[in-house]
């Protein structure tokens, strides 16, 4: 069924595409990030009622939005490491874990720092916030819970367990602002309806996001290419490439 | 698919659907603890199937819109009271401190404080919620001139 996709699972093939993925996804993704955050701090219009404030707006969605997507890269990564037990999905939990954690902690932060002076308050326990957190001690618990054993085979899938577990908790985010009273309010572009923003705020915010998804796909390419040299250091074919390298 | 992978894709999935179906449920059992706070209807009319009203004295949270001309200074302190309301009934809230930037009349906001009695609040803090809506203030001026006209009323109640 997947016979096209087989060659993958095999590291040096797949190292090799991810080279050629990360020469491209890498300056790309800084690229965009760099317009999109220009474009949206300096010269969008301020908002009607939140003033200047609202531009932490540009940081805060793409970070929470992609603290979701890596979350369910991972998940599915995971899938495969269970179901198919192709090592190299193993190694990419352990690529993406990291990277997304610092998405939730930079989307948790910035909206901290944004209901501060918005909301009156850094902090406070309505369901948006809390599950979001949750999402964050997801994040660190597979990746502790990788390196939690001596025997790696085991560490990785205990992991692959939890990170697949907790995909339950992205539903909850996304929907607690329509299914309790939240503080946060309800979504603005992640809806099936025209995005509540204008127009010449919503395309730094589109780029932005744009941006931050290739920085990712970019940030997976590089750890998962070392993921794969270390473990693979004793196959011939590593040091062969260590010796063109030199 | 050989038949190994295919019992391993079939416990994966079978673990997936139940924790999904068991957490959708404590969540769901849970949904009236999960909220914030409590909109003047619900403090006023009670809450869920078995209506049941908030006693005074207990510690909550009441979230609404501040009621167009209902906010009251007092002008030697930071005293300050005003009216939040739903979708019908009014619950007046007394407070004392500094209120959020975005406070203003119209504006959705969340208290905190005990219940003085059934639709009084003492609140200990106030937060400004705001909406999901984005826009440049110039296009906001040019909006206010629009009047939202609401919807005939068919049949003379709705």
């Amino acid at each position: 069924m997947f016979k096209w996709l087989d060659p993958y699972a095999k590291p040096q093939t797949l190292f090799n595409l991810l080279g050629r993925w990360q020469r491209v996804l890498m300056p790309l993704g800084w690229l965009l990030l760099a317009i999109g955050t220009v474009w949206g701090l300096g010269f969008t219009p301020p908002d009607y009622q939140q003033g200047d404030s609202y531009r932490i707006i540009h940081i805060h969605v793409p970070a929470a939005i992609w603290s979701m997507g890596a979350y369910s890269s991972m998940a599915i990564a995971a899938f495969i490491a269970l179901v198919w037990q192709i090592k190299v999905a193993q190694w990419a939990i352990g690529a993406m874990a990291p990277i997304g954690a610092v998405f939730t902690a930079i989307a948790l932060w910035t909206g901290a720092a944004w209901g501060e002076p918005m909301w009156g308050t850094w902090w406070v326990w309505d369901a948006r916030l809390t599950s979001e957190l949750i999402l964050l001690f997801l994040y660190l618990g597979v990746i502790a819970l990788q390196n939690a054993f001596s025997e790696q085979a085991t560490g990785d899938k205990a992991a692959a367990v939890l990170a697949l577990v907790g995909v339950v908790n992205l539903p909850i985010i996304h929907y607690s602002v329509e299914w309790w009273n939240t503080l946060h309010q309800g979504a603005t572009i992640t809806k099936f309806a025209k995005p509540s923003i204008d127009p010449s705020m919503l395309w730094p915010l589109l780029i932005c996001i744009v941006a931050l998804g290739v920085l990712f796909g970019a940030l997976v390419c590089q750890r998962l290419r070392t993921s794969i040299l270390r473990h693979e250091q004793h196959r011939p074919w590593v040091r062969q490439w260590a010796q063109e390298q030199a | 698919m050989n038949p190994r992978r295919k019992q391993r894709l079939f416990a994966v999935s079978a673990v997936l659907l139940l924790l999904g179906g068991a957490v959708g449920g404590i969540m769901y059992a849970m949904s009236e603890n999960v909220d914030l706070f409590y909109t003047p209807s619900q403090l006023v009319n009670g809450l869920g199937d078995e209506k049941t009203k908030p006693v005074v004295g207990q510690r909550l949270r009441i979230g609404g819109m501040v009621v167009k001309g209902s906010v009251k200074r007092d002008e030697h302190s930071l005293k300050v009271s005003f009216d939040l309301v739903d979708t019908g009934p009014v619950v007046t809230v007394h407070y004392e401190g500094i209120l959020p930037d975005l406070f203003r009349e119209g504006q959705g906001i969340v208290a905190q404080g005990t219940l003085q009695d059934a639709t009084t609040v003492n609140a200990t803090e106030v937060l400004a919620k705001h909406d999901e809506n984005y826009m440049p203030p110039d296009l906001k001026d040019a909006m206010k001139d629009i009047k939202h006209v609401a919807p005939a009323t068919q049949g003379g109640s709705n």
